[in-house]
């Protein structure tokens, strides 16, 4: 299992049957391969972290969801943190990963869109710019080897059309009508693509009972998650933030799960 | 001193987390020239591991009316790739008031790549335009800015399946007798639809829709065509 995911998480080389770029260079007696190691070693992991954003576009806005839980490895570290972060009327972003690089990157948006208010000139972040923006700022840490270790999502209302986008800690961006990050990708965006795909046009309720679901799923299957979560929605009208919601859940059936004690 | 580590405490510690500034996303890009045209073409799936991120993302980018990109391998790498060449074709344009001609393009494309030659840009780049004679032209890259003009290639993830074919049905290579026929638009557009469908029926990398962008001297046409989703 170990030798398949790292096949997966790794890229493939550049080219087959040839020098690696840079290898050539490895003189007798260098044992570095790279000159970057003591730089990779800067922020080379997370330490408090989040799980799973979710985020689904409806007929007339976006709906994004993220729990409150902030995990130190296996232990349920900080059970009332929030993920989402209301930019302004119009712009929520959700973040997974390292809670401490998201603190920061907060702390920096939030001194800029103090800046373009001071201007006074109308202007401010947009869902499109804030999402350029996020990207370009990812790219170019994880280009001096110190990366912001997060996943954002960033969820909007810009031009009468609902946006929703990805952005990673290496700089892979791009928009799509449901995303999820994380653990999220593999049980709640399954059933986010299908349900889209039955209802085209889902209305703003729909979408939010959708999402509620997912988080509920996500709870049941996902070991570093919480039954507390927040979403926000953002339509024509504004972006709102709602929570926590503490949903109920059912563990009537847990007890017939045998064998693993 | 680290197995002295071990043997006291056991490996129960944080696990450290090996920091890849690449990724692998996937992607097949193509370009064919024909006498005065150029196809490029690309899918639009965008994958990273067995999932999907999205299943529309166009991996062909119009940088002028006469020059079209496929770029793919590391999306984050694309991204700022085409962002770069985009404010470098703007620039360009403003100090020499005329759009750069594809050889130009290619040329400069070169030398960004090699600029990043100790830190590549993982991305394998295929351009497809008409040169400044009127005929079709492909150049084709390697992520570390090697570049050639030819007459067809495929890149990415399907390159190795869609090459042969291609070989085959447009260079018709190692064939005795082959009558060799001038490649008309439509032939290419149908043998480019018909060499996607294969890729995607073994590659899992490559899938959902293709983009098919033909350029000729009126402008870039672009036509979408699905391919299988799974």
């Amino acid at each position: 299992m170990e030798a398949g995911m790292s096949c997966l998480t790794n890229p493939p080389p550049f080219w087959k049957n040839g020098p690696q770029p840079g290898g050539i260079y490895n003189f007798p007696n260098s044992s570095a391969t790279h000159s970057n190691t003591s730089e990779s070693q800067r922020s080379a992991y997370p330490i408090v972290t989040g799980t799973s954003v979710l985020g689904l576009k409806f007929n007339g806005g976006v709906v994004i969801a993220a729990d409150m839980l902030g995990s130190y490895g296996s232990l349920a570290r900080f059970r009332n943190i929030s993920r989402l972060s209301k930019i302004n009327d119009s712009t929520v972003i959700g973040c997974g990963g390292d809670y401490a690089d998201f603190q920061f990157l907060s702390s920096v948006i939030e001194q800029r869109v103090i800046d373009e208010e001071c201007l006074n000139d109308g202007f401010g972040f947009t869902p499109k710019s804030m999402f350029s923006w996020l990207t370009r700022v990812l790219y170019n840490r994880r280009s001096k080897f110190n990366p912001l270790w997060n996943v954002y999502v960033v969820a909007g209302y810009q031009d009468e059309q609902p946006f929703l986008g990805y952005v990673d800690k290496i700089g892979v961006a791009y928009e799509a009508p449901a995303i999820s990050s994380g653990f999220g990708s593999h049980i709640a965006l399954p059933i986010l693509r299908e349900e889209m795909e039955k209802n085209t046009n889902m209305n703003e309720n729909e979408a939010i009972a959708l999402v509620q679901r997912c988080m509920k799923l996500l709870y049941y299957r996902d070991a570093r998650s919480l039954n507390k979560y927040q979403y926000a929605v953002i339509t024509k009208t504004g972006a709102a933030i709602h929570g926590p919601v503490v949903p109920e859940t059912n563990w009537e059936i847990a007890h017939l799960i045998q064998g693993y004690e | 001193m680290d197995s002295q580590m071990n043997e006291l405490y056991g490996n129960n510690g944080p696990k450290q987390v090996h920091f890849s500034p690449y990724a692998f996303n996937g992607g097949t890009v193509l370009a064919v020239a024909g006498e005065d045209f150029a196809v490029v073409a690309s899918d639009t799936r965008l994958s990273e591991g067995f999932s999907i991120h999205s299943r529309d993302t166009p991996k062909t980018y119009k940088l002028s009316d006469k020059t079209v990109l496929g770029s793919c391998g590391f999306h984050g790498d694309v991204l700022t790739l085409t962002k770069v060449i985009g404010a470098r074709l703007k620039m360009f344009e403003h100090s020499h008031n005329k759009k750069m001609s594809t050889s130009s393009i290619a040329a400069m494309l070169s030398t960004m790549l090699y600029y990043k030659r100790f830190f590549p840009y993982y991305v394998y780049n295929i351009i497809g335009g008409i040169d400044d004679e009127g005929k079709g032209c492909v150049y084709s890259f390697d992520p570390v800015g090697s570049y050639e003009r030819e007459a067809y290639r495929a890149g990415g993830s399907a390159s190795s399946m869609l090459q042969p074919l291609l070989d085959n049905q447009i260079g018709f290579k190692n064939q005795e007798g082959a009558t060799v026929v001038p490649l008309s638009k439509e032939k290419a557009v149908a043998l480019v639809k018909d060499v996607f469908i294969s890729a995607a029926e073994r590659d899992i990398y490559t899938g959902d829709a293709i983009i098919v962008q033909v350029v000729t001297k009126d402008g870039v046409k672009t036509e979408q065509f699905p391919l299988r989703k799974d």
